[in-house]
């Protein structure tokens, strides 16, 4: 099985949108690679035939008439959890840099 | 009030209608029981004026409702408008919910009066409360160990009588193990039946929403109130309740009595057994070979969905930044996103979704010879706080015997059956085919009746 390494853990906080400190990156690296080694067990099971599971109940593809139902929440119930709004949406941080040529 | 706290729906009920005591007299005997026993941490919010408002209604229109003037205690991984509603996690200290979760519409429709919002670990990770961001919550049976996890707080609120009943969510045992540790009934239905809009989402192929109370009737009681659809979860959906008025078999699966598991827990699920044998119950053992494989599947599957719901905190519309998520998150959100990037999917998601299909064929076939399992809740009674705090994957490992049936999507009924000799609580569960509830209660009701069950409180 494979290794987990530092540079995955550092890989896999980027993508997780996670800022970790050096001790936390070596914290995890080693917690998460007995994990990872204890459900690496799984590979011995033989699943050559078998098809994977999801959804327990055997459902699929619910849906619904796409219809607009009285309990909506209103602008400023929705709005309600923040206090950075604008003209009522809601304010993201930049995730574009301005240009800097002109 | 001058009478005993009424330790059932029925009493409760009984000493409302016929004005022994009053709705609002009921709330005045739980805060003040709450209010003595802070030191448990079992609370993150007390709502005492939206209790006082609710019995007053009550008192004034007394009415014979399935819920009438029970004193509930809502896990804080569920909605509750006006209420502060946190998942115990920094990342969401201050958010106020604008809507209710359906459970704790329905329950309040049928008479329930919130109380307030228990603790548990933060999301519901953990198996002991400790994860919790606002301190763990002590086991009211002793106050050295812990109460399980993660409904932590629901179940010690239960134990000791801070509320009537409480809601859960299991999405590996966190019903079932806090009700083990704790002395109480714990109750997981089917994956599908009770809607979980307006609960906080951990595992979404796993969770389910429950409840615990002193009695196997009170947990039917909230169910009965609970399920069915709501239109704003479409998992809940083909509800068919099976008959359950033939002579029942129970299977005893030899994977649940295994090296490790503490010679008093056995004594005690195997007394129990014996108990349904004499009810005229027969005792079939079973086999259930890809047992030793669920907790691996469980610690992919379920860190992989929880990596994919709490990408959605990002603190813009609602709660804290990212940065604000403690360690045991933190934790799983890496775990998660590792199995599901790009190289590593294969051989760990999917081969998890795999052996899960093996578990499920496993219990199907189970199922086809016998009504219920029963097996022991978790390998030992409740642990000290701090023992296996240290040690995550000694606390994963504590999960090892409620995983299946969250991966399988059956329902779990955990009943508490006496004492260890240092006076930690003992218990078991029943395990049905999916929508067997009505049969895990009616073998729930009648242990409680064969041993006659009378409920107390720890304190």
């Amino acid at each position: 099985m494979v290794k987990l390494t530092k540079a995955d853990v550092i890989h896999v906080a980027k993508l997780a949108k996670l800022d970790l400190t050096d001790t936390e990156i070596e914290k995890f690296l080693s917690q998460l690679s007995g994990i990872i080694d204890h459900v690496a067990e799984l590979q011995k099971v033989d699943t050559s035939k078998v098809e994977p599971t999801s959804q327990t109940t055997g459902l699929e593809n619910v849906t619904r008439e796409d219809e607009i139902k009285e309990s909506s929440l209103d602008q400023s119930a929705v709005l309600s959890g923040t206090d950075k709004t604008y003209n009522g949406y809601f304010k993201v941080p930049a995730i574009l840099e301005g240009r800097t040529d002109k | 009030m001058n009478t005993q706290l009424p330790l059932t729906i029925k009493d409760t009920k009984e000493g409302l209608l016929t004005k022994k005591f009053s709705a609002v007299e009921l709330v005045d005997e739980y805060l003040a029981r709450i209010n003595k026993n802070k030191d448990l941490n079992a609370f993150l919010t007390i709502s005492d004026d939206l209790a006082y408002a609710k019995a007053k209604s009550i008192d004034s229109n007394l009415e014979n409702l399935p819920l009438s003037g029970v004193i509930t205690a809502h896990k804080d991984l569920f909605l509750t408008k006006g209420v502060r509603t946190t998942a115990s996690s920094k990342v969401l200290e201050d958010f106020v919910p604008e809507y209710s979760a359906t459970a704790v519409t329905k329950m309040e429709k049928a008479g329930a009066i919130m109380i307030g919002k228990t603790n548990c670990d933060a999301w519901a990770h953990g198996a002991s409360g400790e994860n919790s961001d606002f301190g763990p919550t002590l086991n009211p049976w002793n106050k050295e160990y812990v109460p399980g996890g993660s409904s932590s707080g629901s179940a010690t609120s239960v134990a000791a009588g801070l509320s009537l009943v409480a809601t859960g969510t299991d999405t590996g045992g966190s019903i079932r193990e806090p009700a083990n540790f704790c002395g109480v009934v714990g109750f997981k239905p089917t994956y599908g039946v009770v809607s979980r809009y307006g609960v906080i989402a951990m595992a979404s192929s796993l969770d389910t929403v429950g409840s615990f109370g002193h009695t196997v009737e009170d947990v039917e009681a909230i169910f009965n109130v609970t399920k069915g659809p709501d239109g704003f979860d479409s998992t809940v959906a083909n509800y068919q309740p099976r008959a359950t008025d033939h002579k029942l078999k129970i299977g005893i699966p030899e994977e649940y009595f295994i090296k490790g598991l503490d010679k008093e827990v056995e004594e005690s699920v195997l007394e129990a057994s014996k108990v349904f044998e004499k009810d005229g119950v027969e005792l079939v053992p079973v086999s259930l070979p890809n047992t030793k494989y669920a907790i691996d599947v469980y610690y992919i599957v379920q860190p992989a969905e929880v990596s994919s719901n709490l990408g959605r905190y990002d603190g813009i519309r609602y709660g804290q930044g990212r940065e604000t998520f403690g360690a045991e998150a933190k934790r799983r959100i890496m775990l998660g996103t590792y199995v599901l990037s790009a190289g590593y999917y294969d051989a760990f998601y999917l081969k998890a979704q795999k052996v899960r299909s093996l578990l499920i064929q496993d219990f199907d076939k189970v199922f086809e010879k016998v009504d219920a399992i029963i097996s022991p809740v978790t390998s030992t009674p409740a642990f000290k706080l701090g023992e296996k705090a240290m040690d995550p994957l000694q606390m994963y490992l504590a999960d090892i015997f409620t995983v299946s049936a969250n991966l399988v999507g059956i329902p779990g009924l955990a009943v508490p059956s006496g004492f260890t000799k240092n006076n930690l609580p003992l218990g078991f569960q029943l395990m049905g085919p999916r929508f067997s509830e009505d049969t895990l209660f009616k073998l729930g009701k009648l242990y409680q009746k064969a041993v006659n069950y009378v409920p107390k409180t720890a304190i």
